[in-house]
């Protein structure tokens, strides 16, 4: 099977519609980032509070909003949270809120809060914060239901837990339903001990403002770092102006990908900047294999001009930049589906990035090349292509 | 020819085998199932596992300050041997490492140099204004001093932590900031609790309590009690709350301890002979019990100058009873514990005091339910990913889409051996390292594939065709990998946590794919291309 075969596309022919097209998208998220959503922080790099809380029904925002108002936090913010059908939502209290002096201070009033209805000399299994194996564990020694050995009850308690945790995703919504997993008298011994709410904590992250700043600034030096030794390995390997125009395509698809964060509003936290750092290598593999194939050509080539080169590296190496690109897209595309909540914006940047990516290898580095070496012969008179490095200066050569 | 495919052949099964072995481990022979396994040999990150990520502050100055308290108090002593008068003696609140002594004579500047000299050597001594001199503890002794109390907490910290049975737990300096700690405990169900523990000083001080341990149930109150001004080194703290009730109320006692946390030499729970009630008892190092003793036979009931203990914990005072005679290296703890808080307080006092205060920076806590059901979404993305690329390959190259179908799962194998090796921790954005490493995997063998395609196209025979489109396709692979393999470099160094465990697989896969897309790939060709006749058509 065969999709594209002697492909023969003018490229740098269009280049006037990649500028405009590239320009488009630069502008737009430049715009949101400046004027609309800004650049849309998660609470990694600016410091606050979310809880994840589930809810054994689907939850009522105004009910939850309620509760948080009557325990005084009155800015809280409440999303609904992935599908519908998990009962999720997260709530998000800001930095003002979030003081190191008492960090967790915040999250407790939280579940103080949505514990409405508390029953004294009783805990709330689903306190996923307190109640944990030890607890269900001693409760069961203290009351001593089964007269048995301390190891059945580790078995009973890990049952329990796994109940609540495997398979109910972190709430019971009725000691009850434990029914048939525990013996009755097990089951008695914790209806003697727990109590149920109707939610269940499922994560928290709660970041100070002095780590989250720190964050901050690691995160783009992290990004920064990449991108100049990419532009360095380039320089050794091409030619000065091959690393600029690789950087220069590079930073164009993360600046359309942090574009896209705040077009759709989407928070970016630590592991999207991973995801960016990935793209940063992956875009520059897209665009390292069209070059060393003008590397090629020029060798080879010697009457054509650079732009006639260029497209017809391009052409030639089509097939496999749309075959790459196309099953790396499907992968990522399986996380963006099916690796849920937790990596949607992780998925989101590598789903939007590797698009952008594999255009700009063809629609900006390339033509960037080509109006620089014009521009170039313009101005010395001579019409000389600049010949990307010798073999002597990098070609390694392996025989398998 | 035949030999040499032999011989490589024989090389990359060595090496799943070996791989194989670092991916399922020891346990696969003792009959235990692949999966558990598998689980035995390659970790999971605490987002998957759950459990909790903290980052702490050491509150380094609560030790300089100490120090600078132990400071005055030997001066005081000093002084009054060496009959110098003096108006106070005391630390900088805002400025912990340094001294102040108040009033002294002018002619007294010789003997305040002999004393620093010989008994204070780790600060400098200078003259001040108004008859003052300011101690100023050296840079290097305040350095050392600081880290000292970040190596210790760090240690103190990992007692608790063991002794609460945690496992793996990850406990070290984080590079950050200054005077950070980070503490992962995968797998703890109860963080709550464990932050409790971690955070709580277990700063145990034996005080002087002023006014026979009234208790005022306000700080004003308790300064009217003495006309608006506190008696001379002395200070206000509040007292812990009796069961049952809402405020402690607070306490006057001497600014600086009898008794310091780091002299606790073993603490454990008991009950009270009479009532039952659970106490904790302590005990004293030899040095302090001598002190303590002086102080108890001072101060107890019958004696000239009675007055209150004040036993502090953590800044609070939770009791404060007169002294009946004299105590010398024990004492007990009673004030409302419960079975379970008189034994995690006992644990703390024998684990040791930190030797500075701890605040959190950051507390991210993964629920178990969440873990279990991102490792669920995670594997199926990676089985949906990894199934369509290898669809995709067997349909668009036919024959060649098996070898490169083959070196995909090969490059997998060896990825998860190493990780097995290497103890690598699995995280969830790790397991979206190992999905990508499949897509961008594959790109090697497309790339060779293309060019094989094009050699043939231009009239080259297969041998020729495959030999040309590996030499050629080389430089470029090579090129690529090296560009991820820095950026996945940065990840690693740079990242924490879930980050950098995915920077570490993006590294392992693109080594490996190295090896099966180039190398692997290679041999299987040469293999197929050795059972064809000449002229016979490749399969690509």
């Amino acid at each position: 099977m065969e999709f594209f075969r002697n492909t023969n596309i003018d490229f740098l022919g269009k280049k006037w519609y990649f500028l405009s097209f590239s320009l488009i998208f630069s502008v737009a998220g430049v715009l949101s980032m400046l004027f609309w959503h800004g650049i849309p922080l998660g609470v990694d790099f600016r410091g606050g509070t979310l809880v994840y809380v589930k809810f054994v029904a689907p939850p009522n925002v105004q009910t939850i909003r309620g509760d948080l108002d009557k325990a005084g936090l009155h800015n809280a913010t409440i999303q609904s949270y992935g599908s519908p059908a998990d009962n999720e939502v997260v709530i998000r209290l800001d930095l003002k809120e979030t003081s190191e002096a008492d960090l967790s201070k915040g999250k407790n009033q939280i579940i103080n809060a949505l514990e409405t209805n508390p029953v004294a000399g009783k805990q709330d299994i689903n306190n996923s914060d307190r109640i944990g194996f030890t607890a269900v564990r001693d409760a069961l020694l203290a009351a001593d239901p089964l007269h048995a050995e301390p190891a059945e009850y580790d078995r009973q308690a890990r049952k329990v837990l796994d109940f609540r945790d495997k398979d109910h995703g972190g709430v019971i919504k009725s000691l009850d339903d434990l029914k048939g997993v525990v013996p009755d008298a097990v089951l008695n011994a914790l209806k003697q001990a727990f109590y149920t709410s109707d939610f269940g904590v499922r994560s928290a992250d709660i970041v100070g403002p002095q780590v989250g700043g720190q964050l901050k600034k690691q995160a783009t030096l992290a990004v920064g770092f990449s991108l100049i030794a990419m532009l360095v390995y380039l320089w050794f390997r091409f030619e000065m102006i091959y690393g600029v125009a690789a950087v220069v395509a590079v930073f164009h698809d993360t600046l359309i990908t942090v574009g896209a964060f705040s077009l759709t509003n989407q928070e970016i936290t630590l592991t999207v900047i991973a995801a960016i750092l990935t793209l940063v290598g992956y875009s520059m593999n897209d665009t390292i294999v069209v070059f060393d194939r003008i590397r090629e050509n020029v060798k080879m080539m010697r009457r054509e001009s650079l732009a006639e080169i260029v497209n017809k590296s391009i052409n030639q190496t089509l097939s496999r930049t749309i075959l790459t690109s196309g099953l790396t897209f499907l992968t990522v595309l399986s996380l963006y589906l099916f690796g849920g909540e937790v990596l949607h914006g992780f998925s989101f940047a590598l789903v939007v990035g590797i698009i952008i990516g594999t255009y700009s290898s063809i629609a900006v580095a390339a033509p960037m090349l080509v109006a620089y070496t014009e521009w170039r012969s313009k101005s010395s008179g001579r019409g000389a292509i600049p010949l990307p490095a010798p073999g002597a200066k990098g070609k390694v050569r392996v025989k398998v | 020819m035949q030999k040499n495919l032999l011989l490589k052949t024989g090389i990359i099964v060595a090496i799943l085998l070996i791989f194989v072995y670092g991916m399922l481990g020891p346990k696969l022979f003792s009959g235990a199932g692949l999966k558990a396994s598998l689980l035995d040999r390659i970790h999971l990150g605490l987002d998957l596992k759950g459990g909790s990520h903290l980052i702490l502050q050491v509150m380094v100055n609560d030790a300089v300050g100490a120090q600078s308290d132990h400071a005055a108090e030997l001066l005081k002593d000093e002084l009054q041997k060496a009959k110098v008068n003096y108006a106070d003696i005391a630390k900088l609140d805002n400025q912990p490492e340094k001294v102040v002594i108040k009033g002294v004579p002018l002619d007294a500047s010789s003997t305040i140099r002999g004393i620093v000299n010989d008994r204070l050597p780790e600060y400098d001594v200078a003259a001040g204004p108004d008859n003052s001199w300011v101690l100023t503890m050296k840079p290097q002794q305040l350095a050392d001093l600081k880290d000292r109390t970040l190596e210790q907490s760090i240690e103190a910290i990992r007692t608790r932590v063991d002794s609460l049975g945690v496992s793996e737990p990850l406990i070290q300096k984080n590079g950050l900031g200054d005077n950070q700690i980070l503490v992962q405990l995968p797998g703890v169900d109860d963080p709550g609790r464990v932050k409790e523990i971690i955070q709580s000083t277990a700063r145990l001080e034996l005080r002087e309590a002023l006014d026979h341990g009234q208790t005022y149930p306000t700080e004003q109150a308790a300064l009217q009690a003495h006309n608006g001004i506190l008696p001379a080194n002395s200070v206000i703290l509040p007292s812990k709350p009796r069961r049952g009730e809402q405020d402690g109320g607070f306490i006057i006692v001497s600014r600086v301890p009898v008794v310091g946390g780091t002299d606790i030499r073993s603490a454990d729970p008991g009950n009270k002979s009479d009532t039952n009630e659970p106490i904790v008892n302590f005990y004293l190092t030899a040095a302090a019990g001598k002190k303590f003793g002086a102080f108890t036979a001072a101060h107890s009931k019958d004696s000239a100058d009675p007055s209150n203990l004040a036993i502090v914990l953590d800044n609070k005072v939770i009791t404060a009873p007169s002294i009946n005679s004299q105590i010398n290296d024990s004492g007990i703890i009673e004030g409302g514990f419960t079975e379970e808080s008189a034994k995690d307080l006992a644990m703390l006092l024998r684990s040791g005091a930190l030797p500075a205060s701890l605040h959190y920076l950051t507390e991210r806590t993964v629920g178990p339910s969440l873990g279990a059901d991102s490792i669920r979404a995670g594997v199926k993305a990676a089985i949906a990913g990894m199934a369509a690329v290898l669809i995709f390959m067997l349909v668009y190259y036919r024959g060649a889409g098996v070898n490169a179908d083959l070196a995909l799962i090969l490059n997998l194998v060896i990825l998860l051996g190493f990780m097995g090796f290497f103890g690598a921790v699995l995280t969830l954005p790790g397991i979206a390292g190992v999905i990508l490493t499949v897509g961008m995997g594959v790109d090697s063998n497309v790339l060779i594939f293309e060019r094989i395609r094009e050699e043939l196209r231009s009239g080259k025979a297969s041998a020729a065709a495959v030999d040309q489109g590996f030499d050629r396709a080389w430089t470029t692979i090579l090129d690529t990998h090296v560009t991820t393999i820095v950026s996945a470099l940065i990840l690693f160094f740079v990242g924490t946590g879930p980050v950098s465990g995915f920077g570490l697989t993006l590294i392992f896969g693109l080594l490996a794919n190295l090896f099966t897309a180039v190398f692997v790939s290679r041999v299987i060709f040469d293999a197929v291309l050795s059972r064809k006749g000449r002229g016979e058509a490749l399969s690509i």
